[in-house]
């Protein structure tokens, strides 16, 4: 596979474009280059270039969705080949995702979801107004090792600390890593209920997933 | 003959009103309204389809039940005094409310807000005349959560005069909430003749009217209480990117709300609301001091002008987490746009960090902007018989006006005196050259010692700790006695 290949995989991410990706997906398929070769040199550092763009506040919020778009067309493509090959993405975690009991919104916890997605965590999103037991079944049916517990108020922030309990309560708080986000929430909040991190915005909380699977796997 | 103009901020034309309001109808009918199984039989009796939780509501239907809205009405202060008046131009303010934490006084750094920082700010606004009204401004971490709610607005009672902007935290807590405010009027009809307070309701955007939020809009309506929608939609996130567009949006979630208000009780007071915002693309955060936020806070009201209703924004917040000259810079640019738009409750002074955190320097520091927004909305007044032309009469070209008995006479009406926070070059005694944060934390000190407690009559005071402590035992808490002692004192933090 040349480089310049390559090299429009990744600008296809970066352009957030997904037919261009699907695309060149295809033809990578058909000119016989391996999946993970078109993932790990095209598409993923498309994703490592827009995280960084993002970060120097060079690209924003729209573009990154269309990012992760574009890499959820690719991969549309390529998963069912590499499930083929008999093999598999390597995962970078599991996360059950969800906002907490008594809170509807939605938005920044989607947005965790895409960019974890889009980074090769495997995400399951439980939604909005979820309870701690349904943190824990889930956490427990999925074999999770991260829990993202979002809440955009301040009434609803005290939650957090309710699906820390019940994680607690099932022994799975061990196993695994919270992570906790939303507006009124702050690190101090975080180390207060005793999660492991707390995320100001969608990219660090991708960042702070990385850092939480380096720990789990340490 | 009067020449007398307000100074006013328009920023839609009539015909854009129009269209906005064109298109917010449509969206009422179609796609609809989310809204909860509490209300879908009030709906339907009213012969609006309900399908699937969703409410096509009739433009004509909802125009007829806008029309029902009174124009205006008023909040009570204590005594049954008229402090509040909703309608037409009337331009009040109150502090931001239920926020966890606060700027601590001593350390400047944000902290879990307990019951003595909530009681400090309630005397401090209290003291300060440009507060129309008191918030339930913070939830108290030194509490059981479940009894913050009620608990909040047990402490703005006991320690305030004022009307109180508040709001419930769940569908059941209403009835708490309600019962105490009847308590401190003297019963259920005493405060729906004169109501102290006035409840926010907030939809969750876009057009979502919650099981908790459809039935505080009933059961208000029904208890006569006032309620102001706070209608919050993110332009870019939970609504459309286009000022315009969520413009449209915050009146359709406001007439639907206002449908099913009405709809409970025909004829109750509510207000037109909303804390709107655009939605940060480079860090998903919702700025309250981008002047995006204040053009839609601006453009919102418009809107429930043209339609003769009372108005409400949240402005006057800032988004640094420090009390410093952005978070000022925005707080008062807010203020004054605010004001120049006759938004009758403007809500958010004191209030930082994207609504994260309350400062109480920062309420007085605000203060003083709405006084200047105070003073340019009560505009260039003539005063005499002549402009001018009569005082020159008198001084010829010496210019010496300071002798004048009408420069003498006039001047406190033409000029307003800022407080020792604002450095006007008056000279410090004591020789120090204090900054604006230390000069902010004497006068905090001085509003706290000049503050006095206005006692309750006897049997309503008993009554009130009678049902504090009732409730609060029901939550294993017993703490009621030391905040609500006559002798009390608040100090940052003590309590906790």
């Amino acid at each position: 596979m040349p480089d310049d290949t390559f090299s429009a995989m990744r600008q296809s991410i970066i352009d957030g474009a997904p037919s261009t990706a699907a695309d060149l997906a295809q033809h990578a398929i058909a000119d016989g280059t391996t999946p993970l070769d078109a993932i790990n040199h095209g598409y993923v550092p498309g994703m490592h270039d827009v995280g960084e763009q993002f970060a120097r506040g060079q690209m924003f919020l729209p573009d990154m969705m269309a990012s992760a778009e574009a890499m959820r067309a690719a991969m549309a493509v390529l998963d069912p080949e590499l499930k083929k090959q008999g093999a598999e993405r390597p995962k970078a975690g599991i996360v059950v995702l969800g906002t907490t009991k008594g809170d509807i919104h939605e938005i920044g916890k989607t947005l965790v979801g895409t960019l974890l997605t889009a980074h090769g965590f495997q995400v399951h999103d439980l939604g909005v107004d979820v309870s701690g037991e349904k943190f824990a079944a889930k956490a427990k049916e999925v074999d999770a090792d991260i829990v993202g517990v979002s809440a955009l108020l301040t009434t609803t922030m005290r939650n957090q600390k309710t699906v820390i309990e019940a994680l607690e309560k099932s022994g799975l708080r061990a196993q695994l890593k919270v992570m906790v986000g939303g507006a009124p929430v702050t690190r101090r909040w975080a180390d207060e209920i005793g999660a492991d991190g707390y995320a100001k915005d969608a990219m660090s909380a991708v960042a702070l997933a990385r850092e939480l699977m380096q720990k789990e796997t340490s | 003959m009067l020449y007398l103009m307000r100074p006013k901020f328009t920023l839609l034309e009539n015909p854009l009103i129009e269209r906005m309001l064109d298109e917010a109808f449509q969206l009422i009918e179609d796609p609809g309204v989310r809204v909860a199984p509490y209300v879908e039989d009030l709906l339907r009796c009213a012969g609006i389809t309900v399908k699937d939780g969703v409410a096509h509501i009739p433009e004509a239907l909802a125009r007829r039940l806008l029309e029902l809205v009174p124009r205006e009405f008023y909040l009570y202060d204590r005594n049954g005094r008229p402090a509040v008046h909703y309608g037409a131009n009337h331009v009040h303010f109150d502090p931001g409310s239920s926020c966890l934490n606060i700027l601590d006084p001593q350390t400047q750094q944000a902290r879990p807000a307990v019951s003595a920082d909530l009681v400090r700010l309630v005397q401090v606004a209290e003291m300060l005349p440009q507060f129309a009204a008191q918030s339930t401004a913070m939830v108290c971490n030194d509490v059981p959560q479940e009894i913050g709610d009620w608990y909040r607005l047990l402490l703005v009672l006991w320690y305030s005069q004022k009307p109180i902007v508040t709001g419930a935290f769940s569908a059941q807590s209403l009835h708490t909430l309600i019962d105490l405010l009847a308590i401190e009027s003297g019963g259920a009809e005493s405060l729906r003749q004169r109501p102290r307070a006035i409840f926010d309701v907030c939809p969750s955007p876009p057009l979502n009217w919650s099981e908790f939020a459809s039935q505080n809009l009933v059961d208000l309506a029904r208890a006569g209480v006032p309620a102001e929608i706070v209608s919050m939609p993110l332009a870019g996130a939970t609504a459309p990117v286009t000022l315009a567009g969520s413009i449209v949006q915050h009146a359709a979630e406001c007439i639907s709300g206002i449908t099913i208000h009405q709809l409970a009780h025909p004829g109750a007071p509510i207000v037109w609301g909303g804390a709107p915002a655009i939605f940060d693309m480079r860090t998903g955060k919702t700025p309250m001091g981008a002047i995006e936020t204040a053009m839609l806070d601006v453009g919102c009201a418009e809107v429930g002008k043209y339609l003769g209703l009372p108005t409400h924004a949240y402005m006057v917040a800032g988004d640094g987490r420090f009390v410093d000259a952005q978070v000022e810079m925005e707080s008062g640019m807010s203020a004054l746009l605010g004001a120049l738009a006759g938004i009758n409750m403007i809500s958010g002074a004191g209030m930082l960090d994207f609504l994260a955190c309350h400062s109480i320097e920062k309420l007085v520091i605000d203060a003083e902007a709405i006084a200047s927004a105070q003073r340019l909305i009560a505009g260039v007044e003539p005063r005499g018989e002549s402009l001018a032309v009569e005082m020159f009469a008198q001084t010829g070209l010496t210019g010496d006006f300071l002798k004048l008995k009408e420069t003498r006479s006039l001047f406190r009406k033409e000029q307003h005196f800022p407080s020792s926070i604002i450095d006007r070059g008056l000279t410090v005694l004591d020789g120090s050259d204090p900054t604006i944060l230390d000069r902010t934390h004497q006068r905090v000190e001085e509003l706290v010692a000049s503050y006095e407690r206005h006692l309750l009559l006897p049997e309503r005071e008993e009554e009130i700790i009678a049902f504090a402590e009732r409730e609060g035992q029901n939550y294993g808490w017993k703490g009621v006695g030391e905040i609500l002692r006559p002798d009390y004192v608040s100090e940052p933090g003590l309590i906790g």
